[in-house]
């Protein structure tokens, strides 16, 4: 997102500290000041991720601060969706399954909860996949549905929030 | 009075009979049958007296009567069809309901069979005789979705639903959920508790909740579905593992039917929710939400299945039925 600020000596920092407070994890900061602006105002260009549905607090936060928001890119937004995967989840070479999503480029997986009961039963795991928009997103939940059929495993999704 | 035939005596046929009995509805039956049996009497059948044969002997009435006669010569204003439902074929139900339609007699059923296989046919058939053919009670038991379709969300687009249409699966969920007990251990709990059959299959495969949702998407959308369009996965091969791990994020699973026109979706399959969606609902409830462009969101809950809860479906349209079309005396 692109602010606009006061230039003056905490005005950062206190922009800052909503994104965090919403649970934010800064990636960049890049300011510069442009000389054909006033003196007193500041741009920030800053790089987030926000888990969902958090933006509008950020926002409303940012705004008591006093600070103008210019531009929020929503491409830049993560988007995060946990699936379970049923079935012989390790014969079937999870890191495989879990390699098909990482090497799209626009999705990872972030996070993997595991229960094997026994060498011969079925092996249950959720999965939370992060992209980077909604629609890589669907691009990734579509690989993992056709692997799952390729390796007959059982795929739990997310019900979508109603559109 | 309003004349009606019955067909088919078993659980919802006796809820129907007994509340006709009870109640004073304007109703009278003249004609009822079971699979062995049949009965007419066009001033009005003696309902508990038939019932107390159907319990002592198996059958309700004279064994050189059936069904097809009954619906055939009859006395009556509308047929109410609720014989089991035969997901194959629909028959001998779409047979009754055809005659019955052919004689210009309102019809309402409570079998899914027909409506899901024959519902273009059935309902053009109703339409060319000027009658009414009603099947509220096909889709979630006691909850009124179709009369919330037609009349309540009248003028509205529906652009979506989903559902938890089957009462049984929700219920295995619930159980596998709340004890942590095995798909195996909760089915045969389920079966104890007279909510599952001896063959579930056709319960626990989403094929119950895949044929309502044909229902659905048919009645609201009249797009000629059938079941081989509905992407369907059971909950059978769900593990106490599956639920525990949604648990641990605060989800649970539900098996969920959901039909999205614009996006090509028509889907029966387990599904991860947030515990306070609205569509978690426990044991055997029924729930749907539909998606409207005026209204938005809608959710219905009640229960799904039930002599007495199917009878108030059947009820419901039969009293439609009466106010729309027949004279009330």
């Amino acid at each position: 997102m692109k602010l606009e600020m006061k230039d003056s000596p905490g005005q950062l920092v206190a922009a800052l500290k909503p994104m965090s407070e919403v649970g934010g994890n800064i990636i960049a900061v890049i300011h510069q000041r442009e000389p054909d602006l006033d003196d007193d105002t500041l741009n920030v260009q800053i790089v987030l991720e926000l888990p969902e549905g958090r933006l509008e607090r950020l926002v409303a936060l940012l705004k008591e601060q006093g600070v103008h928001i210019q531009r929020i890119g929503e491409e830049r937004l993560l988007y995060k969706r946990t699936v379970i995967l049923i079935g012989h989840l390790m014969h079937t070479d999870l890191s495989d399954t879990v390699d098909q999503i990482d090497s799209t480029g626009f999705a990872e997986v972030c996070e993997l909860a595991m229960s094997m009961p026994a060498v011969h039963e079925r092996s249950t795991s959720r999965i939370t996949i992060k992209a980077v928009s909604k629609h890589d997103m669907e691009a990734a939940l579509a690989i993992l549905r056709r692997v799952s059929i390729q390796k007959s495993l059982l795929l739990i999704e997310p019900l979508e929030e109603i559109a | 009075m309003m004349k009606v035939a019955l067909i088919g005596l078993g659980s919802v046929g006796k809820g129907v009979a007994g509340v006709i009995a009870r109640k004073d509805l304007g109703i009278t039956i003249t004609g009822i049958a079971d699979s062995k049996s049949g009965c007419v009497e066009p001033d009005g059948l003696d309902i508990a007296n038939l019932l107390l044969n159907k319990s002592r002997n198996g059958y309700c009435g004279d064994r050189e009567i059936s069904a097809a006669d009954v619906i055939k010569k009859a006395d009556y204003d509308a047929l109410v069809e609720v014989t089991p439902t035969n997901a194959l074929t629909g028959e001998p139900a779409i047979g009754y309901i055809k005659t019955a339609l052919i004689r210009k007699k309102h019809v309402v059923t409570s079998n899914k069979g027909p409506i899901a296989l024959a519902y273009k046919e059935l309902h053009a058939l109703a339409l060319k005789n000027g009658v009414a053919l009603r099947y509220e009670a096909t889709v979630a038991g006691a909850v009124p979705v179709m009369h919330t379709l037609e009349h309540g969300l009248a003028g509205n687009e529906i652009l979506a639903l989903y559902g938890v249409l089957n009462g049984t699966c929700n219920y295995i969920l619930t159980r596998m959920a709340d004890e942590g007990l095995t798909y195996e251990q909760a089915l045969m709990e389920a079966r104890e508790m007279g909510y599952a059959e001896a063959d579930p299959t056709y319960d626990v495969q989403g094929i119950d909740a895949a044929i309502k949702l044909v229902i659905l998407a048919n009645t609201i959308w009249g797009n000629s579905i059938g079941l081989n369009d509905v992407d369907r996965t059971g909950i059978d091969l769900l593990t106490p593992d599956a639920l525990r791990l949604a648990e641990d994020e605060g989800c649970t699973i539900r098996l969920i039917a959901e039909a999205i026109p614009r996006k090509h979706i028509l889907r029966v399959s387990p599904r991860i929710l947030e515990k306070n969606h609205p569509l978690v609902v426990d044991g055997t409830l029924n729930a749907l939400t539909l998606e409207t462009d005026m209204a938005k969101e809608i959710t219905l809950i009640g229960r799904g299945a039930g002599s007495t809860e199917t009878a108030s479906a059947i009820i419901g349209d039969l009293l439609f039925i009466q106010d729309r079309y027949v004279q009330r005396t």
